[in-house]
């Protein structure tokens, strides 16, 4: 294949990556504005950051959006790989099918979807709109995710392994804590990353199934935005770029980790 | 059989959520749909989604979601293409997605700031001598937007499928007199049709039913099926109706599954 990049390509590439990334610089560049709006840069100024730090109320929905987050992450990383390793062990192509189709039907369905759907549940059910209704449905649609990331890996191993195990006289138990689960670990930080991030990141469904006292980020950014602009916005995102490269670094050790030949591996 | 029933016990919490949150919620919202405004069992809803209001909303919601994930999907082809030819095609890959970690709400509180009447764009077009327009809560700016937080999610599977092809096929191509036009439309596409799909899976479902993109850019000017389930379920509190097209909605996503589907299985 022929390696070359024409002029017009790079230009056609370097437009592509400008257009991705101006919004969210314009986002930053702003937030630095004395002016109050984003169309005039009047002067450099941290007020808007220390308005942001200044108001607990917000402080606090990021703390509330944090602990459902990581709450919502490790459980569904319990879950999912209970799942997976069910998935993997069913005996008939056909189960493994048919849990798999059901597994991806969260994944594909619209967020409104989920939302409104998990609305009626909670109503049907007479839990409360709030704090558990939101974790629990961030629960439920991180699942498949993790699902999706630690199955590839299940069906990397070996299966010579566990007769090895076996062989060598582990019991089920060991055979799982000792060899199948420091196999796919790398599998299960991708899938707690994912979870973590989807849940972070998700508004339409915690839209849904968030009462009046409870609220995400998302959702405050949202009511934000819908009253207009205001610079504290802005601050925001820019400490939320922040967080989201370091989150990003992360993910890319942890995947180049992954990379790198584990022993019994098959390629 | 006590071996049997401590290898199904780990499944437990696993087929707990799949009936807690994949099946039940679907019943749940199939069985709200037979029910009308005052509460009574009835078909009134799916009679008046077949009138021409919802039949017309379904349309151009339908028209939408095709032009954003034809527009994304003939900006994110040749970026895809391209990238596979660039040194660090993963990293730059990583670079491509970055965006499509920030929150959605962000990016289209960006263009709140952006495509406003004194904004940046406009700023621009004074510039060149076009004169301000009216950009926000236009079809345009709706489309734009949507594009633009699309394109991350068609460039990856695009990006995966022309990774894994064969640069071989290529050189044969070329050696067998075919042209560059030749070779992508008789090669290049054929072979990365799956990626294609599975992008065009990623843009579509989810266009139906963004509705905090209608809300916040669009400005009610464009409704579509997310926007009418939203609106039945926070505002209007008709379930039953909201119920009946989120219904709808389902049915149109296995459609589109199933008329996009992979035979292979995985991300």
């Amino acid at each position: 294949m022929d390696r070359k990049i024409t002029p017009v390509s790079k230009i056609f590439l370097v437009i592509i990556f400008f257009i991705l990334y101006a919004p969210i610089f314009f986002l930053i560049f702003y937030s630095f504005n004395s002016g109050g709006n984003m169309n005039n840069f009047e002067g450099f100024t941290f007020d808007w950051y220390k308005e942001l730090f200044q108001d607990t109320r917000l402080l606090i929905i990021v703390l509330n959006t944090l602990v459902v987050a990581l709450l919502a992450a490790l459980f569904s990383t319990i879950i999912g790989v209970m799942g997976a390793l069910g998935i993997h062990a069913a005996r008939r192509r056909q189960t493994k099918n048919t849990l798999l189709s059901i597994n991806n039907v969260l994944i594909v369905s619209p967020d409104v979807i989920i939302g409104a759907s998990f609305l009626v549940l909670f109503t049907m059910a007479g839990i409360k709109l709030g704090f558990y209704s939101v974790l629990l449905s961030h629960i439920a649609f991180c699942v498949p995710i993790v699902v999706l990331m630690v199955l590839p890996k299940l069906s990397e191993m070996s299966p010579t392994l566990l007769d090895a195990a076996r062989d060598l006289g582990a019991s089920r138990l060991d055979v799982i804590t000792k060899v199948v689960l420091p196999y796919i670990t790398p599998g299960i930080f991708a899938g707690f990353f994912m979870a973590l991030t989807f849940s972070l990141d998700d508004f339409a469904v915690t839209f849904f199934v968030t009462g009046n006292g409870f609220s995400t980020l998302s959702v405050e950014i949202y009511s934000l935005a819908r009253r207009g602009i205001s610079l504290n916005i802005n601050a925001l995102s820019t400490l939320l770029f922040l967080f989201t490269l370091i989150l990003v670094v992360i993910y890319y050790f942890i995947n180049q980790r992954q990379q790198k030949p584990v022993l019994g591996g098959r390629k | 059989m006590e071996n049997k029933v401590t290898r199904q016990l780990y499944m437990v919490p696993y087929v707990l959520w799949i009936v807690l949150f994949v099946i039940a919620p679907i019943l749940l919202v199939l069985y709200y749909s037979f029910f009308n405004i005052e509460g009574q069992l009835s078909l009134d809803n799916y009679q008046k989604f077949f009138t021409p209001v919802y039949l017309k909303m379904t349309l151009s919601s339908f028209w939408y979601a095709f032009l954003i994930t034809a527009i994304t999907l003939l900006v994110a082809y040749p970026t895809a293409y391209l990238l596979t030819k660039t040194k660090h095609k993963h990293l730059w890959l990583l670079l491509i997605i970055v965006p499509s970690w920030i929150n959605l709400l962000l990016k289209a509180y960006a263009f709140l700031g952006i495509f406003g009447t004194f904004g940046a764009a406009n700023q621009f077009l004074e510039l060149i001598g076009i004169g301000t327009q009216q950009i926000l809560f236009t079809d345009f700016s709706f489309i734009f937007v949507s594009v633009y937080i699309f394109i991350p999610f068609m460039i990856l599977p695009i990006f995966n499928s022309l990774n894994q092809l064969n640069p071989t096929l290529l050189d044969a191509a070329n050696d067998l007199g075919a042209s560059k036009w030749m070779t992508f439309k008789r090669v290049i596409f054929p072979l990365t049709i799956d990626g294609v799909k599975s992008g065009c899976q990623v843009v579509f479902i989810p266009a139906l039913s963004l509705f905090m993109l209608t809300r916040l850019i669009a400005g009610n000017r464009v409704i579509t099926l997310g926007t009418a389930i939203e609106q039945h379920f926070l505002v209007t509190q008709d379930w039953g109706m909201g119920s009946t097209i989120a219904v709808f909605l389902i049915i149109f996503m296995f459609l589109i599954m199933f008329l996009t589907g992979t035979k292979k299985r995985g991300v």
